[in-house]
């Protein structure tokens, strides 16, 4: 996996990145360089990292070690080419805002301080919620949507922010089937123009159908690449399998020794 | 000069004008109690600066609660990150001990504040008329009017001109950061806010109407609104409304007016809690009625649609038709009622029996029944186990769900129970 | 020092029984996420308070607090109330009900100043407390609510504890935790009412959460925890009552408070175990047998290289190895001849056989660890050193022993394991970068 540094044409270059929480390491010594166009997913098992990654490349979490070039820049500069979909839950649907609001805070980057979004913001909100099929609910309060609407929405505003890298924790987490035909609708028309797309996913049986690029993780990358040579049977039970319990056990060593917990 | 109570009404309209306006805020990210010990915490640094300048001077006030406010929330985070103390525990610790330690000071040094243990807790709001803010020989008139009014301009700017900063970052945060909103800033601004506004308040006012007022509108006008204009408004009127009519409150009653002043603006809460029409408690039991007396006629009309297919004489009479306790009888009672003035039913000698057009509605009810009844059994629940899913489905199977019925069980005539299916009209 | 009279002893007496059931009742507010329930319920019940005297115009302590509980678990259920049927948070429907039961107990309050024909009905002393208002009839009073409260903690403790740890639990073995949870509330209620009258409405809630909190730092043990605790509230309330007899013009509530925070600072600080010195300590050997464990590698591994055994090791090809400055090397050295790992000679140091030992046992943990990172696929070759450095050093006996057993299976000679990369001895330290 040598690659330039700074090269400008990997989308997402992840580097002998580590991640911990509270000290504990949960991703160890991520290398990934995602090609650009491809609709990548990343699959592996519960508490396997796969938010963690998501959130890391963003900053939202502190990285231990490594780093992250998003088109051979920090992330801090290229924030305007990257789109999020967070999980569903991660927010309070009792918020007391419409659907049509959800979206516009898609474009807020594009505003900046102290101004308000205007016409042309408007304009692209509304046809980011027509193209997930939600125009009729514009003026709807979130609370009053249904799981599937909700997610649309949360898609319908990284639409707006009218990225070139798009980041999506589980939007098919707890969908109707409707709703997950159109997504991938989307995610598919989103490849046809390019965009480079890092899906959090959990169902096994759909991987082949959706994606044309794997990222395999496990606390680490167990493999990463074509979807045709990584989805595999050894490496799923290489992903999946036990064994690891010495890893997350060294890991919780780790965390306890460096917080002077015993 | 104006009327004395003039500038008591209009120091405690500005003070609830501010606070309800930022505690809107407070209550949407589930920040109430940081309010709450926030309110508490300034004290030590007020009673401090009273000691150290001997006087009221705004400006050794503000320093002295703006270094508290800091401590408690610096207080919260190491108990709570560093010393591994529970969240809410961490809070009740820091801002307790920090008010002990205000009300210690305030006691010990009785002679040279001139606070005490009262004013504290609901303020001098009274003696706002007499608090004259001088400039050289010029009077300016009361000097409380002047510190809450610019604190009530300045947070109205600071809600205008972060409108959508605030927005996104109490909505999600993650999403905030994404777009290139610092969501730490804004917090951190927000809280600036909220203890400047809680230290000019805290005066006139006192700690306990700080509290109430960051609090109380906002959680109110979240009652009546989805939408945040609006509950920004309201939650502002709300705070001025209570200042106004709790100063003719404690009038009447001769009491405490910051303590009259916070029982109207509960008052006002506990009135929306019960009428607020979408979220309150009327609303709610209301709609619960509504739906129980939906499914009391649906269990009539069955009950009349089954008779019919079974005997000459499809009439029933009414005592059939009641059964349960008290309440449920009664409710079959109105059921009934409703019915006749519908035209679904008709009348004779306390004897019930389906119209045309309830004959119609009663047959609907019942094929979505027994279509139910079929797809559970095909589903493979043993057939006692049938009648309640469908029992509780049929009075909810709109058109499109009848249609995905029919396009499961394409075939149906007989139901599981070997009973016919009403053909669709 | 306050006059040792009978007046006194009572009051003191008064203020220890208070802070003893606060700091019992605490333990299982605070263990179940109860701490801020309390301060509602305290607030809430100064309403109650002034009704109960405005409709009697009695001052006696078991009227008021009678009127007290009332109010205060109205104000609780007013709570369950807003929670469960609207969509206000938990936070905002305690801030609430907080305030406006206060509020309402303020105008009462000064309703009752303003008119009362003596003027002096002597209720604010709720707001802040005062210890030296107790008189015998209020101890009597007390001592049977507090017994009924020991005891009934004593009866039910182990369904308490059971609540805490695992309603669900509770339940599949036949108690109702709904039941256990009111009466674990009730007995919360009638704790915070003792002590109403000598902590006062604003601050009797910190006697429920600081001697708790502060115990959690001494024991892990539920039972321990409780009568530390107990012990705490009580030396706080105690200590309370008597500073607040030497200046009779502060009043006793905050004393209390401040001193129970005292308490938890100086626990925090100094508690075995848990306390932060502790902490602090561990975390500085940690450091400390790293870095000597890094001093033994690194002098076989040179003594590898240069194919010797036992050979002297110069002090400065160690520290240019180790990526250390000279003078920690030495001090390291220093300490390392002091418990005979190493001879200290004036060219540099020269392992002892119990030296050899330790030192090749870490290196072999390294490079087990090593071979399995990499056999695991979890890393590449050239990520794989600075993982093991962080890792070798806290690697048991015990996990060791099962790394083996997977190596071997694997067909790896763990008995010899040589370095996986050629020549780098690899000292790096987390977040540099290679």
């Amino acid at each position: 996996m040598a690659h330039a540094i700074d090269d400008a044409t990997i989308p997402i270059h992840i580097h002998d990145m580590t991640v911990a929480y509270h000290k504990k390491p949960v991703l160890w010594d991520v290398d990934l360089a995602v090609p650009e166009g491809k609709l990548v997913g990343i699959v592996g098992p519960n508490g396997a990292g796969k938010s963690t990654m998501i959130k890391a490349i963003m900053d939202l979490v502190p990285k231990a070690s490594g780093w992250v070039r998003i088109y051979g820049q920090p992330y801090a500069r290229m924030r305007q080419t990257i789109g999020y979909v967070p999980q569903r839950e991660s927010v309070d649907w009792d918020f007391p805002i419409r659907a049509l609001d959800v979206v516009l805070m898609g474009r807020y980057g594009h505003v900046g301080w102290l101004r308000r979004p205007g016409k042309i913001d408007r304009e692209i909100a509304e046809s980011a919620l027509e193209k997930v099929g939600m125009a009729d609910y514009r003026d709807r309060q979130i609370n009053q949507l249904s799981g599937g609407q909700q997610q649309r929405v949360f898609l319908a505003r990284a639409l707006a922010q009218d990225a070139r890298v798009y980041l999506m924790d589980e939007p098919f987490a707890g969908v109707d089937a409707a709703t997950e035909r159109a997504i991938i609708e989307i995610l598919m028309e989103l490849r046809s123009r390019d965009k480079t797309m890092l899906v959090v996913h959990h169902d096994l049986q759909t991987v082949n159908q959706y994606f044309d690029w794997l990222v395999l993780i496990n606390m680490r990358v167990v493999a990463a690449g074509d979807t045709a040579t990584v989805f595999t049977e050894e490496n799923l039970n290489k992903t999946y399998g036990g064994r690891l319990t010495l890893l997350s056990d060294a890991a919780q060593a780790v965390a306890d020794h460096q917080r002077g917990v015993s | 000069m104006l009327d004395g109570s003039f500038w008591i009404i209009l120091t405690g309209a500005f003070a609830g004008g501010a606070c309800g306006l930022l505690g809107v805020f407070l209550v949407l990210r589930k920040m109430s109690l940081l309010g709450d010990a926030l309110s508490h915490a300034v004290l030590p640094g007020i009673a401090i600066a009273f000691l150290v300048s001997g006087s009221r001077d705004i400006l050794p006030m503000f320093l002295g609660a703006a270094v508290f406010g800091v401590m408690t929330t610096l207080l919260v985070e190491t108990f709570h990150r560093r010393w591994h103390v529970q969240e809410d525990a961490s809070i009740g610790i820091a801002f307790t001990s920090l008010f002990a330690l205000g009300v210690v000071l305030i006691s010990a040094y009785a002679g040279q504040v001139d606070l005490d243990q009262e004013c504290v807790l609901y303020g001098e709001i009274a003696y706002t008329p007499w608090d004259r803010l001088l400039i050289g020989e010029q009077d300016w008139g009361p000097r409380p009017v002047w510190i809450l009014g610019t604190v009530f301009v300045l947070d109205l700017l600071f809600v205008l001109l972060f409108y959508k900063e605030l927005k996104i970052t109490s909505f999600d945060p993650d999403i905030a950061v994404a777009v290139g909103i610092p969501a730490t800033l804004m917090h951190y601004m927000l809280m600036s806010s909220v203890s400047l506004t809680t230290v000019a308040a805290f005066e006139s006012v006192g700690a306990i109407l700080v509290v109430a007022m960051l609090i109380v509108p906002g959680a109110t006008a979240y009652l009546w609104s989805d939408r945040l204009p609006v509950i920004l408004i309201m939650s502002t009127v709300f705070g001025i409304v209570s200042a106004i009519a709790g100063y003719y409150l404690a009038g009447l009653w001769n009491s405490s007016i910051a303590g009259a002043m916070v029982l109207v603006v509960g008052g006002i809460f506990g009135v929306s809690l019960i009428v607020a029409p979408q979220y309150g408690l009327l609303g709610r039991v209301i709609r619960q009625g509504r739906l129980g007396l939906r499914v009391a006629q649906d269990h009539i009309l069955l009950r009349l649609v089954r008779e019919s297919e079974t005997t000459e004489d499809p009439s029933v009479h009414i005592s059939d038709l009641m059964e349960g306790s008290v309440g449920a009888r009664f409710r079959s009672r109105v059921a009934m009622w409703c019915l006749g003035r519908e035209g679904f039913v008709t009348w004779d000698a306390g004897h019930l029996a389906l119209s045309d057009n309830g004959l119609g509605k009663a047959t609907d009810l019942l094929r979505s029944h027994r279509l139910w009844e079929t797809y559970f059994s095909q589903l493979g629940l043993p057939e006692d186990h049938l009648h309640h899913p469908a029992d509780a489905l049929e009075h909810f199977t709109d058109e499109e769900l009848l249609q995905g019925l029919h396009a499961e069980l394409p075939n149906a005539e007989i139901d599981p129970q070997g009973k016919r299916i009403p053909k669709n009209k | 020092m306050p006059v040792w009279d009978s007046t006194f002893q009572l009051v003191l007496l008064g203020a220890l029984l208070i802070g003893c059931t606060s700091g019992v009742l605490g333990t299982f507010a605070v263990l179940r996420k109860r701490s801020l329930l309390g301060d509602a319920l305290a607030h809430a019940a100064l309403p109650g308070v002034a009704l109960a005297f405005m409709l009697t115009q009695s001052k006696a302590l078991p009227v008021l607090l009678t009127g007290a509980s009332l109010s205060g678990v109205i104000g609780v259920l007013l709570i369950q109330v807003i929670v469960t049927y609207t969509r206000i948070k938990a936070d905002a429907a305690l801030g609430i009900v907080l305030s406006v039961f206060f509020g309402g107990g303020i105008v009462l309050l000064t309703h009752i100043q303003q008119s009362a024909v003596g003027n002096q009905s002597g209720l604010d002393k709720f707001l802040f407390g005062q210890a030296a208002s107790i008189v015998a009839s209020d101890l009597y009073a007390m001592s049977v609510m507090v017994v009924v409260v020991l005891v009934l903690v004593g009866l039910f403790f182990k369904e308490f504890s059971a609540l805490i740890f695992d309603p669900g639990f509770l339940a599949s073995i036949g108690f109702a935790p709904r039941l256990v949870d009111l009466l674990l509330m009730s007995l919360i209620v009638l704790t915070v009412m003792v002590g109403l009258q000598a902590v006062g409405v604003i601050l009797v809630a910190a006697m429920l959460i600081t001697p708790a909190v502060s115990a959690r730092f001494w024991t892990n043990d539920l039972l321990r925890m409780v009568l530390i605790s107990a012990f705490i509230g009580g030396l706080s309330g105690a200590a309370g009552a008597w500073i607040s007899a030497l200046a009779p013009r502060i009043p006793t509530g905050p004393v209390m408070v401040l001193v129970a925070t005292g308490v938890f600072v100086v626990s925090a600080f100094v508690a075995p175990s848990r306390g932060l010195i502790a902490r602090w300590r561990r975390l500085r050997g940690n450091h400390w047998r790293e870095n000597t464990q890094h001093f033994l590698r690194a002098c076989v591994e040179l003594q590898e290289q240069a194919d010797t055994d036992l050979s002297v090791i110069a002090l400065t090809d160690l520290a240019q190895v180790m990526h250390e400055p000279l003078y920690r090397v030495r001090r390291l050295a220093k300490h390392l001849a002091k418990n005979g790992k190493i001879e200290s000679t004036d060219e540099g140091a020269k392992l002892t056989t119990k030296g050899y030992d330790d030192a090749v046992f870490v290196l072999k943990s390294h490079r087990l660890w090593e071979y399995y990172l990499v056999y695991r696929s979890i890393l590449e070759e050239d990520h794989v050193d600075r993982s093991a450095d962080e890792v070798e050093h806290i690697l048991t006996p015990q996990i060791i022993e099962r790394l083996e057993a997977i190596l071997v299976e694997e067909n790896i000679d763990v008995e010899n394991v040589t370095s996986i990369h050629a020549t780098d001895s690899g000292f790096r330290k987390a977040g540099q970068d290679a």
